[in-house]
């Protein structure tokens, strides 16, 4: 098990109204799954992911990854583990604007230490596995969509993570990009990662081996009897 | 550190104007503190070597009273100070490191010269047949003083070029008579200091003579000074000494030999002393000194502005860039690292200003130089510190807009998007 949650709660406070964005949030990934999460807009799905991917505390609950208790770690601990143990993919790329492909997807590697030549080996390997390896000296700006998107998958699995976290990864790309994308992440996972996507479209989700349902911050895992596809 | 620093350069050329209308400032403020004190280090060379550097390492041994030199200008002969004697002049060539002695009387304020109706109020000299060696003159036309003029008392004069400048403007001296004090004398000579420091400056007074207008110096045969001022008025004694460095103990020397001769009544209030030119012209420095550094000061305020300037922009900087702090956080860059980064970013910026600074500032001290006619001297130490010190102010107004960076939350940070 690579990832467990439980009883994760969000809550944000607006004013003098707590609004709670997540609540009681329990599941758990296996090494090597494959997950959807899908749930309408203002659900919280973005909010799980950030928990997840540990850009964001929540407000009770206890989170294993890697079997750390990630709640009690300092700011730049979290730091260290987003860098080894997760790739992000974004729904809108964050590409460095000024920074060519490559060393956009060697950034991560520069923040764990990596020298200079294996940094650009890596990197450049990472560009084929998303077909770039033709616009490795392309800038951002000279992309397009579905390029920058593949871009920032490449940056995602450069440095190997243990976890591959991506929220609406084709929210911004038409289909035949979005198609590419999931093949990209279908390769991945017969490769062995472990990834969690998250998305709106049904069509997508069904790429994964499993699909879990969130609504008004409640997360239907399909074990607590309720209704599953 | 070394790709920060390439990054901060690519990020201050990507905003040329900004940046530099930011840099401004440490421009200004660097390059007001660059000429200044090249000034103070120019007057201060200046002021060396016009009082000791002149090359002929005179000491001026004269009668104190008690701390201060006795004016012959306006009292009387002070008493039981006798004539120096030839014998005694003698004695003090003795004295080791002293290569030549002479003996003069000395009005430095001189008035009742006139040459037609122009009033002279220059310095006029009597002086004895060494005075020239020691103090360094050399004769430029006409004649010099003949044993006859000495001997017969006569009524001849030198004067030096700037004299002639003053009275006589482009005409021939030679042959016109001065008045001095009613009397006529007529000019013989002209001389003038041989060194290349000009001009002369052998005591204080002469100093602060050239520093406002100075109009020259006169000299007559010292045989004729009581015709036109007083009998038995006690000499002051020039020494030569062998070198710039001897010029302290020779004088002290001299002086010593001269109040023991001639001081007539023990326990009196008067004495010899001999002029420390060398304390002198740093007492004379460090006043000049001090008033420029009050100067340096109100720089100062300009880089303190420039430094307000900078955090200013580092500021916007931030803020224009807060999605790519969160996106460095989010794939792992730690506090520290964005801290450096912004930290380079500002030192970069402030220590290009510096050096931008540093060579204006150069310039406008030679400039300055050539229009104003002061010296200047650059000062190496000068340059590094304001280099060094411009660095430091980035480093010191970046540290709020970094740290400011480096706290930012990475959603917090990619969600102000
Ligand atoms: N910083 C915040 N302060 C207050 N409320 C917040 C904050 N961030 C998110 N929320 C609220 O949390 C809820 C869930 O937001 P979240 O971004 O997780 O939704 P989402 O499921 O990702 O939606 P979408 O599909 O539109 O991206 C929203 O109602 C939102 O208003
Ligand atoms: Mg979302």
């Amino acid at each position: 098990m690579i990832l467990s949650m439980q009883d994760i709660c969000k809550t944000y406070i607006q004013g003098k109204v707590e609004v709670p964005v997540l609540r009681d949030v329990s599941f758990s990934v296996e090494l090597g799954e494959y997950l959807a999460i899908m749930g309408p807009s203002g659900s919280g799905k973005t909010t799980l992911m950030n928990i997840t991917g540990c850009l964001d505390r929540p407000t009770s609950g206890t989170y294993l990854l890697d079997g750390r208790d990630i709640l009690g770690c300092r700011d730049d601990e979290l730091a260290e583990i987003r860098n080894k143990y997760i790739g992000f993919v974004f729904q809108s790329f964050y590409l460095l604007p000024k920074m060519s492909a490559l060393e956009n997807v060697a950034l991560p590697l520069l923040y764990a230490g990596m020298s200079k030549k294996d940094r650009l080996e890596r990197a450049r390997e990472a560009l084929c596995t998303v077909g770039l390896e033709d616009r490795i000296d392309f800038r951002p700006n000279q992309l397009s969509g579905g390029q920058c998107q593949r871009v920032a998958i490449a940056r995602a699995i450069a440095g190997h993570p243990s976890l591959l976290l991506a929220d609406e990864p084709t929210g911004a790309l038409d289909t035949a990009s979005g198609e590419q994308v999931m093949e990209i992440f279908g390769r991945l996972h017969s490769e062995g990662s472990t990834i969690i996507m998250i998305t709106h479209e049904q069509s997508i989700a069904d790429c994964a081996e499993k699909i879990y349902r969130i609504r008004d911050g409640v997360l239907d895992t399909g074990k607590a009897g309720g209704t599953n596809d | 550190m070394f790709e920060n620093t390439r990054l901060a350069f690519q990020g201050v050329w990507n905003h040329k104007l900004r940046s530099f209308l930011t840099m401004l400032g440490i421009i200004i403020g660097i390059a007001s503190i660059i000429t200044i004190v090249s000034t103070i280090k120019g007057t201060n060379e200046q002021i060396k070597q016009n009082l000791i550097g002149s090359g002929t390492n005179a000491v001026i041994v004269s009668v104190y009273q008690d701390e201060y030199e006795y004016g012959m200008d306006y009292s009387p002969n002070p008493d039981g100070v006798a004539v120096i004697s030839e014998e005694t002049r003698h004695e003090l060539e003795e004295i080791p490191n002293v290569e030549a002695a002479s003996l003069f009387r000395k009005r430095s304020y001189a008035n009742g010269i006139y040459y037609k109706n122009t009033g002279f109020n220059g310095s006029i000299s009597g002086i004895d047949a060494h005075y020239f060696n020691v103090c360094g003159y050399d004769l430029c036309y006409g004649r010099g003083f003949a044993d006859t003029d000495y001997k017969n008392c006569r009524k001849v004069v030198i004067l030096d070029t700037k004299a002639v400048t003053t009275l006589f403007g482009h005409e021939d001296p030679i042959g016109s008579t001065i008045e001095i004090m009613t009397e006529p004398f007529t000019v013989v000579g002209v001389v003038e200091k041989s060194n290349t420091f000009k001009p002369v400056i052998e005591t204080i007074n002469d100093y602060y003579m050239y520093a406002d207008t100075s109009s020259g110096s006169m000299f007559i045969p010292d045989s004729a000074w009581p015709i036109v001022y007083r009998f038995d008025e006690p000499q002051s004694a020039a020494v030569k000494a062998s070198g710039t460095d001897a010029m302290t103990n020779a004088g002290k020397a001299a002086a010593d030999l001269l109040t023991e001769k001639q001081i007539l009544v023990s326990g009196s209030q008067f004495s010899y002393r001999s002029e420390d030119l060398l304390k002198q012209a740093q007492q004379l420095q460090a006043m000049s000194t001090q008033t420029n550094r009050q100067l340096v000061w109100i720089a100062s305020i300009s880089l303190l502005v420039g430094g307000i300037g900078v955090m200013n922009i580092m500021l916007v900087s931030v803020a224009e860039r807060t999605s790519e702090i969160g996106l460095k956080k989010a794939i792992g860059a730690k506090k520290r690292r964005i801290l450096r980064q912004f930290l380079t970013e500002a030192a970069v910026l402030t220590t290009l200003g510096g050096i931008i600074g540093i060579a204006a500032g150069i310039g406008l001290a030679k400039l300055l130089s050539s229009v104003m006619q002061t010296p200047t001297a650059i000062s190496v130490p000068a340059i590094i510190i304001s280099a060094l010190f411009s660095a430091v102010i980035g480093i010191v107004f970046g540290l709020l807009p970094a740290m400011k960076a480096a706290k930012m939350s990475p959603i917090d940070a990619l969600r102000r998007e």
